[in-house]
């Protein structure tokens, strides 16, 4: 079965380990701008809440790609970015829904989570397990992820991954 | 069954995919007018740049990929279409007939009607045979005017410097990138192109062009006359139709279709540039020319085929990014505001941001931006998603750049 990542925003405290992790992982940096997890904080709130691509089934970056350059990694579900294919049109930036694809300026294509090839480095520096990398049929990523794809109508009909 | 999809464009080829997955047994035919394997326009300013080889435009990287899906890639032109008896003329004088026919036959370049026009040294910028025709006379030391500073104008701004041009842009309009740009943006965009030396000329036109020598001579209403080894046209596209006249296929600016990208006749579809289609912000039908909703009707439209009608199309956002010389602006729906609206602005002239936001009632309806990059699809989601914004319209109103909190908020609120 397929992991997935499981986001608990409620465990979080906002340390942004799993930022450094991400982009020292990813980037040889530790630098928070260049993570492909994001925390963003709800000051009124007092909350804070990680955020990344929920490999959504809809594919809207692969669909959206001009050339070819996102395709499925058939192991760990992750939709991931073809550097060598990636010309950096940044039409996946706009098309995604979630807004969790991003154009990196200093390499000139776009970067996502690719689940760092089944063993993301943003669980492995979780120090409260507000991620986790599990089986899961229904995480809070899901949910959020249909709350946005109900709103589409082509989800229903979706065949980007059938 | 038999189809046969016309123009093998994002959105053909799109289509021809998802009819496959749809239907094992389904023979489909891919009728492309140009000689190459089937190539993105979004790739060629790449091209130009010499960021990627001419392979690196190709909508699919496998050679195999038309074989493997047992799809039928024809080279020609269509003639016409016979919807009376299911059947289409090609260039070869050889015809096919269909059971389900797709159009997706997009659009073309089109150049103002002046003195000059068909000059050797004169060109569109829609084509990989146009980019190749650029690529020989662009090169290091060379003058190049370009006629409009429209999108396709401005993402080859940097291709043309990288090559070592020197560049000046005529622009009819009063302000670059006028249908994806308000003033302040058109400004700041200006500005910023002529900080990186190219001269931009709006509220201009090219009135003649002529031969002198080697050299042209480009005449300017509006301006002094400037001398150019290369003149690229890039004033706007129109839908390509012309072989529908004779059909009874209903044209407007582009194909009409209704919802389900059906033509007024039954087996007869139509997607992409050349399809008059559903917008999302104000249902009205008008064609966006992008590439997400040529894939979005090609997808569509296929299931529609195969499926009779099973997929609604209920209008796509559209949107545009844009990456003139290194500022990327962005556009999504309503970015010019709708009566009875609200908006809230976050500027920055020296560092060239700007984030404008357009809301109706407790929704966002529109956003335009300057250097705002991060996590900005989340614009599509909040406008497709039609995010009751709440608390979070008045803290966008304050502060724009929280778009990403205000869809985290709306979409953990509702999950």
């Amino acid at each position: 079965m397929e992991k997935s990542l499981v986001i608990n925003p409620d465990k979080c405290t906002g340390c942004l380990q799993c930022e450094l992790a991400c982009s020292y992982e990813n980037e040889g940096v530790f630098n928070p701008s260049k993570s492909r997890i994001k925390v963003f904080t709800f000051h009124q709130e007092g909350r804070f809440v990680p955020y990344t691509c929920t490999q959504c089934s809809e594919a809207w970056c692969q669909q959206a790609c001009p050339v070819d350059a996102i395709s499925l990694n058939p192991v760990t579900g992750a939709k991931e970015v073809n550097e060598s294919s990636c010309v950096g049109c940044k039409v996946c930036t706009i098309s995604c829904p979630f807004g969790t694809i991003n154009y990196n300026q200093s390499s000139g294509k776009v970067i996502k989570c690719d689940l760092c090839g089944g063993n993301p480095k943003c669980v492995e520096a979780c120090p409260t397990q507000a991620i986790t990398y599990v089986d899961a049929d229904q995480t809070g990523l899901d949910k959020m992820r249909q709350w946005a794809t109900e709103t589409d109508n082509s989800s229903s009909t979706n065949t980007a991954n059938a | 069954m038999h189809y046969i999809i016309v123009g093998a464009g994002p959105s053909g080829v799109t289509a021809c995919e998802t009819i496959r997955k749809l239907d094992q047994e389904a023979e489909i035919t891919l009728i492309t007018g140009q000689q190459e394997p089937p190539y993105s326009r979004m790739a060629i300013p790449y091209l130009l740049a010499e960021k990627i080889p001419e392979s690196g435009t190709y909508l699919r990287h496998n050679n195999e990929h038309y074989t493997h899906l047992n799809i039928n890639l024809v080279s020609e032109k269509v003639t016409e279409v016979n919807a009376d008896d299911n059947s289409l003329s090609l260039s070869n004088g050889q015809s096919l007939s269909y059971d389900q026919l797709l159009i997706a036959t997009g659009a073309s370049a089109i150049s103002p009607l002046i003195e000059g026009i068909d000059l050797a040294s004169v060109h569109n910028c829609w084509t990989l045979e146009d980019a190749r025709r650029i690529a020989e006379k662009a090169v290091a030391g060379s003058s190049v005017v370009l006629m409009g500073a429209g999108f396709i104008g401005c993402i080859i701004l940097e291709s043309l410097l990288k090559r070592g041009v020197h560049l000046t842009v005529v622009e009819m309009g009063d302000r670059m990138v006028p249908r994806m740009m308000d003033d302040t943006a058109g400004g700041l965009l200006k500005s910023w192109c002529e900080s990186k030396g190219v001269q931009i000329l709006t509220s201009c036109q090219v009135s003649s062009i002529s031969e002198t020598g080697d050299a042209l001579e480009v005449a300017i209403k509006g301006s002094e006359t400037l001398s150019a080894d290369l003149v690229i046209c890039a004033t706007g596209v129109k839908s390509n139709m012309s072989f529908l006249e004779n059909s009874s296929i209903e044209l407007d600016q582009g194909i009409m279709v209704n919802k389900f990208l059906q033509t007024n006749i039954d087996n007869i579809y139509a997607a992409g540039d050349v399809a008059q289609g559903l917008d999302f912000s104000d249902q009205s039908w008008h064609i966006q020319a992008i590439q997400p909703t040529a894939v979005e009707h090609g997808r569509i439209a296929a299931i529609n085929m195969v499926k009779s009608n099973s997929c609604e199309h209920h209008g796509s956002i559209n949107m545009n990014i844009l990456d003139t010389m290194g500022l990327i602006s962005t556009s999504f729906g309503q970015w010019m505001g709708v009566a009875g609206g609200e908006e809230a602005v976050l500027l920055d002239k020296k560092n060239y941001r700007y984030l404008k936001l357009q809301f109706k009632d407790e929704y966002l309806v529109g956003v335009s931006s300057l250097g705002h990059t991060q996590n900005i699809g989340v614009v599509r989601g909040l406008i497709r998603g039609k995010a009751k914004l709440g608390v979070w319209k008045e803290r966008l109103m304050k502060d724009p750049s929280r778009l990403m909190e205000a869809f985290l908020a709306s979409s953990m609120s509702q999950a």
